[in-house]
């Protein structure tokens, strides 16, 4: 059996290696530097190295005009490896990680010649550097959509007469639950979409967050999920890099509780065929190819860029078989409204603080007491391409 | 049966082991080389069955990634003198078979005090009482996440494995505790670099290099150890102890003292590696700021064999592995698990060197045989 998975591991390495060597560059003048926190085994990164990928691919930049960093932790190595990037000759340096960015902008102030963008960071803006960038997609669009689908399969439980009594809480709203890494704003704006979506559907729920202050960790997400599956929540969320919370909603599944799940970043239907409905996706090829255009052409890219569905930068992955008859259709014309724009996924209408319906928030962190909401809408990304919807609204209850 | 059976107990194993006295220096060294060029032609190996490159070329690239520019050289140097720091702060420990697993954890708490040192008084005293406040606050606190075992070790006979392994946790949970306190922005669990503008408290270039005072400092501190331990009455006592507790006593030694001062020492060192590595390399403080060392480092200070000297050579030969892997990785998409199985083979012959250093294998004469 050893030799087998020996065998079997070493053709992979060779067939891997195979298909990533080969391409050879003419005129290869322009050279892009990478920094990955992982490398492709955790979906978050492996979401950044196709979309890097497909947009040099798309715009025509050939694979060894870019040098990539894996693994590089959120501390001096960082700046280690922007600074060796430069030296190797790299006009552009994407980090994909939120903690590298300081010393992306550490870096950025020292080479004021080289373009760093620090995707999904929030001080771009701020720092008042020209070489320095921010980008993110609007990914609570995709949230907000799943949530829809996850609401269209509460429904059919419901009138299925699936939820059992645990499923609802003292006021008769019925548990929803959502595995968040960390408590900011991005986790904040992306659960609360994602409740209101299913919101759109089934109006009485309620979701319990609960935080595993990690990235990546299968066993904090499992025991996560697990909490709050036996504390009677019928749907889990994440906003969070592992399978650790599907893989969990399937075996409960299999041992026949009632629960469902929707990931993120990556299908997670390989690893919870029943239990999946759909994961919230990043294309994140929309950017890289917006930013690499610049690049060729030698034009400004961007300080803060947030693009989403409209601009096909944020999607759903394909819908399980557990999902609920019609849920296509409803998703189809959910998107097309998003689309549109006749859809606002903070719509302040559709939820309250406190009892009360919000005209004005200006305490975002990072924005220095600015407006964030216009026409009785938060305008989510528009300010800066980070998320800043940060307001705790009624129905969520964060757990710790 | 029984004749078969008779004959075997008459016969001489095929293969005995015995200890060997006093091996010579030379000799010692060149098994050790030996070791190293058969680790290198076993890696070579691995590297050609399983992904079919000249290992040549894949040794010249992890060479490059640690040397081949002023910066990087500068960076693999900076690293070394990060482990070697731990290392040495080890060293006295583990020669008093005081098992001293909680450098990581001395690491994040002297890296832990130097950062809160950095946010509430950077830029409000002059930077040299800073720094002497940074140095006495880290030194301190290592101090003290050391002397706590020792004094149990000492007065109650706890297990200090546990102890001290123990303690790296609650330094763990009281970084997390302050990373969230300092967090930068609130929830994000990153403290971002600190005084990024100002850089107050960070280590001064000096003669035009970033990390020229980490090479000084760990350097100094390193030659300062050998002294201790080789030619001073306390080296010395921390040898006894470590050869036998009841030797010691009966030489007159109070073993309970011993434990204490040379933890306090041990834990010392480790917490200034920690304002090493917070001000002088990160400047930023986060539960992964020791990043291991702590664990690393009982590698290095085993393999030297307590040598402080000894350890600058097998510290640069840890970091040379890990800088060469991020390299490869870069170069030939080699994962991290590529460069793990590198240093995998490469501390197994080591360590194997060891072993026929001690040992040798006596075979059975071919008389024996018939």
């Amino acid at each position: 059996m050893k030799k087998v998975t020996a065998l079997l591991l070493a053709l992979i390495l060779c067939l891997s290696l195979s298909a990533c060597g080969g391409t050879k560059g003419k005129n290869a003048d322009l050279k892009i530097g990478v920094i990955l926190v992982h490398d492709e085994n955790t979906g978050y990164d492996l979401s950044h190295i196709n979309g890097i990928k497909k947009a040099a691919a798309n715009v025509g930049i050939k694979e060894d005009q870019i040098i990539w960093k894996y693994s590089i932790s959120e501390d001096e190595n960082c700046f280690d490896a922007a600074t060796d990037l430069v030296e190797q000759g790299c006009k552009y340096i994407i980090s994909d990680s939120y903690g590298h960015q300081s010393y992306m902008q550490q870096a950025a102030e020292e080479n004021p010649n080289v373009t760093f963008i620090a995707m999904t960071g929030d001080t771009a803006a701020a720092s008042g550097l020209k070489n320095f960038k921010n980008a993110f997609c609007n990914t609570y669009e995709a949230r907000y959509v799943s949530g829809v689908v996850a609401g269209m399969k509460l429904k059919q439980l419901v009138d299925e007469g699936k939820v059992a009594d645990k499923n609802y809480d003292e006021d008769g709203n019925i548990k929803i639950g959502y595995v968040g890494a960390f408590p900011y704003a991005e986790v904040v704006s992306g659960y609360t979409a994602f409740y209101l979506g299913v919101k759109s559907i089934v109006d009485n729920v309620s979701m319990d967050v609960t935080y595993t202050n990690s990235w990546y960790s299968p066993t904090a997400e499992a025991e996560a999920a697990n909490a709050l599956i036996s504390d009677g929540s019928i749907i889990i969320s994440q906003h969070s890099d592992s399978s650790g919370a599907p893989s969990a909603c399937e075996a409960a599944l299999a041992a026949g509780t009632t629960v469902y799940c929707v990931g993120y970043n990556v299908d997670m239907l390989s690893v919870a065929p029943n239990a999946a409905l759909t994961s919230a996706l990043n294309d994140w090829s929309v950017y890289y190819t917006y930013a690499m255009n610049c690049m060729l052409k030698g034009e400004d890219i961007a300080t803060d860029w947030a693009r989403g569905y409209s601009e096909g930068a944020n999607m759903i992955s394909a819908l399980g078989a557990s999902c609920a008859p019609g849920t296509k259709e409803k998703v189809e014309a959910v998107e097309a409204a998003i689309k549109d724009g006749s859809l606002k996924v903070f719509d302040c209408s559709t939820f309250t603080v406190g009892g009360e319906h919000l005209t004005s928030y200006t305490s975002s962190w990072g924005l220095n007491g600015a407006e964030t909401i216009k026409d009785g809408v938060f305008e989510e990304s528009v300010i800066r391409s980070a998320p800043y919807f940060d307001i705790r609204i009624d129905g969520i209850t964060e757990l710790n | 049966m029984a004749a078969v059976k008779s004959m075997h107990e008459k016969k001489e194993p095929f293969v005995r082991i015995a200890k060997r006295s006093g091996l010579q220096h030379w000799k010692a060294w060149g098994i050790r080389i030996i070791a190293m060029i058969l680790a290198l032609a076993v890696c070579a190996a691995v590297i050609y069955v399983i992904v079919r490159m000249n290992p040549v070329r894949v040794y010249a690239t992890m060479f490059r990634g640690a040397f081949s520019t002023s910066r990087r050289t500068w960076v693999t140097v900076r690293d070394t003198m990060m482990l070697l720091c731990v290392g040495v702060g080890l060293a006295p420990a583990f020669k008093m078979r005081f098992w001293n697993i909680g450098a990581e954890g001395q690491i994040l708490v002297g890296g832990l005090v130097t950062a809160a040192c950095m946010i509430y008084w950077g830029g409000r005293m002059p930077t040299a009482l800073l720094f002497a406040v940074m140095i006495a606050a880290s030194v301190a606190a290592g101090a003290v996440w050391g002397l706590v075992p020792a004094v149990f070790k000492a007065k109650w006979k706890t297990n200090e494995t546990l102890f001290t392994l123990m303690l790296n946790y609650v330094a763990i949970q009281l970084t997390s505790f302050f990373v969230a306190k300092w967090e930068n922005p609130y929830g994000s669990n990153t403290v971002g670099i600190i005084n990024q503008g100002t850089k107050y408290g960070w280590f001064p270039a000096v003669f035009g290099k970033q990390y020229f005072l980490n090479l000084a400092i760990v350097l100094a501190v390193t030659v300062a150890m050998y002294i201790y331990l080789r030619h001073t009455k306390h080296g010395y006592e921390i040898a006894v102890v470590g050869e036998s507790e009841n030797t010691a006593r009966y030489a007159g030694i109070s073993v309970a003292r011993v434990y204490i001062r040379t933890m306090l020492l041990s834990g010392a060192v480790c917490g200034l590696s920690g304002f090493i590595a917070v001000s002088g390399a990160s400047h930023t403080i986060s539960t992964s700021t020791a990043g291991g060392r702590g664990f690393t480092a009982i590698i290095v200070a085993w393999l030297a064999k307590f040598n402080t000297l000894a350890m600058i050579l097998v510290a640069l030969l840890l970091v040379f592995l890990e800088k060469g892997s991020i390299e490869i990785a870069s170069q030939y998409q080699l994962n991290d698990y590529a460069s793990e199985m590198i240093t995998g083979i490469i501390l197994f012959f080591i360590l194997g060197s060891e072993f026929f250093i001690n040992y040798k294998l006596i075979f059975r004469k071919r008389e024996a045989a018939r």
